[in-house]
């Protein structure tokens, strides 16, 4: 046969793609299920590691044991809804979505963030206490910071510096990332990662936009 | 003869004197984005070992079938649906893995060791010739990988695989980290060591 000619070539690339195609698409519609799974057993393990609750065996039980309510708030702060605040993004532009949860006894708020480091997208949850001022526990991820530099952020080694620190000076959001030594409200402000002044800065902002829009919960 | 004289060659030569890294400079690309830390870059090393060999037997068991012109898109429709479906693999059983992969998974497509070892083996051997290349040029990816990945966590975070093996001590009388060690430019000037430390050892190599 000649597989030089036109019609050989045509037919071959359009049979090649149509069972390419339908390859991909029954791997990714079997799979789809597993991830999506995945997806939401690793938010609810973020959202507990801003409680300060590392390896958790089974996230959901441990999600459900400790997140009573998943809000969803307007955004003038009042609750919309007390379910259903797990299904909305961080960077929903008309919902915002706001977990209450209870830690020995103690009510935590747990607050989403989402921003832009260096090279990707950075996220975290901020953990608060009752008082809705102090801060409980942070976590924070990146899509692709450098590694050993911004995707520092990640590390325990960052976040152990948030506990303890305020949110709100004067009713403005002052919680944030300051270069490393320039720190001059320490009660607000935490060292950021040398090397990683892009991605630290992302940090900073993200805390401060998303925080911002929280103000009249943080404020009440 | 599963390993005759000739496929014991196919198979040792890529892992030194035919190393798609230092010798063809392939792949040097990756090699700068996934050695900031020895993990991912063995996990990387191992991906493309496993998605070359596959893809070299798939191409190897086409080739009397490809027509000539379209030849290096078929190359590339076979690559990129393999790197999908092990990309989607991993996303539903290994999800930790691939979140710390992220986007180097998807890269492997534009690996030119896989193009490269296609197009130069894989269109004109055997099915079984085509595996063991495939195997040995990945693993000769995968050592130069490591030994980089080594020197970067090591001298750059004082980590190996996220441990700590510089003690506390040593910082104390005063090292520090370097810095530069884990940006990409120091992964290009380990990969010329490692160049410049084969040739010297090895006379074949050396251009008259």
């Amino acid at each position: 046969m000649n597989t030089n000619s036109n019609s050989y070539t045509v037919i071959y690339a359009s049979v090649m793609v149509v069972i390419v195609a339908f390859l991909l698409a029954f791997v990714a519609s079997s799979l789809k299920e597993q991830q999506d799974k995945n997806v939401e057993l690793d938010k609810m393990k973020q959202i507990l590691s801003a409680l300060n609750i590392h390896d958790v065996e089974d996230p959901e039980a441990t999600f459900n044991a400790y997140v009573e309510e998943d809000q969803i708030l307007n955004l003038n702060c009042t609750v919309k809804s007390h379910k259903g605040g797990f299904k909305v993004s961080a960077k929903s532009a008309d919902e915002l979505p706001l977990y209450v949860c209870n830690v020995n006894g103690e009510t935590k708020y747990v607050i989403p963030v989402s921003g832009a480091g260096l090279w990707g997208p950075i996220w975290g949850y901020v953990g608060l206490n009752a008082d809705k001022n102090t801060v409980y526990g942070v976590y924070f991820s990146h899509e692709g910071e450098t590694p050993g530099l911004g995707a520092e952020i990640a590390t325990e080694k960052f976040q152990s510096r948030f506990p303890g620190k305020h949110v709100l000076e004067n009713g403005d959001v002052s919680l944030g990332v300051e270069k490393n030594g320039k720190v001059s409200k320490p009660e607000y402000q935490v060292d950021g990662i040398s090397g990683g002044t892009i991605t630290s800065k992302g940090v900073d902002a993200m805390l401060k936009g998303c925080l911002s829009r929280y103000k009249g919960f943080l404020n009440n | 003869m599963l390993f005759s004289k000739k496929n014991k060659e196919v198979f040792v030569n890529p892992l030194s004197a035919n190393n798609p890294v230092t010798v063809q400079v392939l792949g040097i690309c990756s090699a700068l984005a996934v050695t900031a830390q020895l993990k991912p870059a063995i996990v990387m090393g191992l991906s493309v070992t496993a998605i070359l060999a596959v893809a070299n037997v798939v191409m190897s068991l086409l080739r009397k079938t490809v027509p000539n012109r379209i030849r290096i898109i078929v190359q590339l429709v076979v690559v990129a649906a393999l790197v999908t479906i092990v990309s989607n693999v991993l996303k539903a059983y290994v999800y930790d893995v691939s979140v710390q992969l992220s986007v180097y998974v998807g890269l492997i497509i534009t690996n030119c060791i896989l193009m490269g070892r296609l197009e130069a083996f894989a269109l004109q051997n055997k099915p079984w010739d085509s595996f063991l290349d495939g195997v040995g040029n990945g693993l000769g990816y995968a050592i130069v990988l490591v030994i980089i990945a080594f020197f970067r966590e090591l001298l750059g975070s004082g980590c190996l695989f996220g441990f700590q093996v510089i003690p506390e001590c040593v910082y104390e009388c005063g090292y520090v980290n370097n810095g530069l060690m884990l940006l990409a430019p120091m992964a290009l000037i380990l990969v010329a060591c490692i160049i410049w430390f084969q040739r010297a050892r090895n006379k074949d190599l050396q251009e008259k």
